[in-house]
């Protein structure tokens, strides 16, 4: 492989994983699969490791929570850069929020310790074998994460302001 | 001699014998030398750093759930706050995302014109950086003459869009005026009245020989380190790694102008210190290129929906009464869809990953902010090193804190 295009990715990633690549999409020229996620590590690191991909560059860790998707409310998503063959491509993890856990990436990038913590402090993803999970941004005593969508960002009990007229 | 204890958790923790007694240090959150609200909490023998423990957070204001409430063009605002020493970078950036989610082609003359702000942006970040490190090592002079160029940059960001330090510089869809002939005056005489100066400053520390001997060696990171430690743009490419967003994902028209990436070898503050002297250079040849074939055409693209209509035509006409209520009010229908876009910022890759659902507002929004990511390698850089060089280090990273806290 010469050059890498979403549909060669793909087709080794199909190749590869078969039944685990679920949702592949391509949005504004990126390619985003969707993994199972208790095979993250196994399917990153093979990406990591391929010969032709080499995707040796953790662009991004971040979570994002739909609460209306039952069963996998929040989805854990990572972006992957290839700089060898300048790839990108988004990997994404639904995990159920009454038990958010998925495997670190911590023994692949070291840049995913922050993000990850980021990730568990404002989402509460246990990430299990992450060797310093603890809040970053957010003091320590908080009991809740905040940008989970129950979270309004203003005080509920403010009727001063009222936001109706404005679809809000 | 005594022993560390076992139960401390950091990971670099250096194992070499000790022969003094290990005293804790705590270097900030508000310290002179740490140039912005950061804490570390460090184990010292003597001089020698054993390990450190970064604090983060303390000016995290929230800009993600925030941005999860603001429509579209509310947002650029918050992103000036993001690394508060080049905010046009993030502004043009976040405009870039918008438009490339709405699909909006805007002219080439509007990428032209980005670029010229958004490395006047780059040469006023590195300049800070760049002189601070001076400061650090007690070379004080550069500092203050070469804060008279920044100041200059300052004064054309006023001219083109009012403000100096929290910009909120150009719009979705292009930039709020053209050029004024003041600003190109200026622009003009800063070409050619700044590299004197920036050579003046050059001469006084690049082959300084205290200064050498002050920087060389001092907090280095290898190759192999810096891409697993997520690093990104000039701190990346002093450890050899030849990746710039502008080069490899071209936006804004960059693959039009002719410029070298600098690379360093060492990844030392001096490797770091110099590839931005040498982006400075880089980013003028880029000014001069983009003035010299500034493309004729508008300072906006055609979107109505987007582009707030001129003042005088909200007062006159229906239709623009009503594009401009709908935008500021921020009613205006946006595709659903999820896109990453990036910008080389001047420390590292900025990105903007953004989730629309249709609404007014984004369902998510996440800024990868590079500075947050290299910062988490500071402790192994720092590690066996005295703690004046663990100073340096931290100023020639160049981590912001308002970008590091979000």
């Amino acid at each position: 492989m010469t050059e890498l295009n979403n549909e060669n990715v793909l087709q080794v990633l199909n190749e590869t994983f078969g039944e685990a690549i679920l949702h592949p999409e391509t949005q504004y020229g990126m390619l985003s699969v969707e993994i199972p996620a208790d095979r993250n590590t196994e399917i990153v690191g093979c990406l990591k490791d391929h010969k032709d991909i080499s995707m040796g560059f953790l662009t991004d860790v971040c979570a994002v929570h739909y609460p209306e998707q039952k069963g996998r409310e929040l989805a854990v998503v990572y972006h992957l850069h290839s700089w060898t063959k300048n790839f990108r491509m988004r990997i994404k993890c639904f995990l159920p929020a009454e038990k958010p856990e998925i495997t670190t990436m911590t023994g692949l990038y070291n840049s995913a310790n922050w993000m990850e913590r980021e990730t568990f402090d404002f989402y509460g993803v246990q990430f299990t074998g992450h060797p310093d999970l603890r809040r970053i941004l957010n003091m320590d005593e908080m009991d809740y994460h905040p940008l989970l969508k129950q979270y309004a960002l203003e005080d509920e009990t403010r009727d001063d302001k009222d936001d109706s007229f404005f679809g809000r | 001699m005594s022993q560390l204890d076992t139960n401390y958790k950091d990971i670099f923790v250096s194992t070499e014998t000790i022969d003094g007694e290990i005293a804790t240090l705590n270097l900030g959150p508000t310290h002179p030398a740490t140039h912005g609200v950061f804490q570390n909490v460090m184990k010292v023998d003597g001089e020698r750093i054993i390990s450190s423990e970064p604090t983060i957070g303390y000016i995290h204001r929230a800009f993600e759930k925030l941005a999860e409430r603001r429509p579209y063009n509310q947002i650029t605002p918050i992103t000036d706050r993001l690394n508060y020493c080049s905010s046009p970078i993030n502004n043009m950036g976040w405009h870039m995302t918008v438009e490339k989610l709405a699909g909006i082609e805007v002219p080439k003359k509007v990428d032209y014109m980005r670029v010229i702000i958004m490395e006047l942006a780059r040469i006023a970040d590195h300049l800070v950086c760049n002189s601070v490190i001076g400061v650090d090592t007690g070379a004080l002079t550069g500092f203050t003459y070469i804060f008279q160029e920044r100041e200059k940059i300052y004064e054309m960001y006023e001219e083109v869009c009012g403000a100096r330090l929290t910009t909120n510089i150009g719009r979705i869809g292009g930039l709020e005026r053209e050029f004024s002939p003041v600003f190109m005056e200026k622009l003009k005489k800063f070409l050619k009245e700044f590299p004197a100066k920036f050579q003046e400053f050059d001469n006084l520390l690049t082959r300084n020989r205290i200064f050498m001997d002050r920087v060389i060696k001092a907090g280095p990171i290898s190759a192999e380190k810096a891409m697993s430690y997520g690093f990104t743009g000039p701190n990346l490419r002093a450890a050899g790694v030849d990746y710039d967003v502008r080069v490899m994902n071209p936006y804004s028209s960059y693959e039009d102008f002719d410029f070298i990436i600098p690379v360093g070898q060492d990844g030392d503050t001096y490797d770091r210190f110099i590839v931005r002297q040498e982006e400075i250079r880089q980013s003028l040849g880029i000014i001069q290129q983009a003035i010299d074939g500034m493309p004729e055409g508008k300072h906006y693209a055609d979107v109505p929906s987007f582009y707030l209509p001129p003042k005088e035509e909200v007062y006159r006409s229906m239709e623009a009464l009503i594009y401009h209520f709908k935008i500021i009010m921020g009613e205006t229908p946006i595709p659903v869809g999820e896109v990453y876009h990036a910008v080389e910022g001047a420390n590292g890759e900025l990105g903007y990953y953004l989730i629309s659902d249709g609404g007014r507002t984004p369902y998510r929004l996440h800024f990868r902010r590079p500075c947050f990511i290299y910062y988490q390698a500071y402790p192994e850089m720092v590690k066996g090193a005295m703690l004046s060089d663990a100073i340096l280090t931290m100023s020639s990273m160049n981590v912001i804190a308002g970008e590091l806290d979000a």
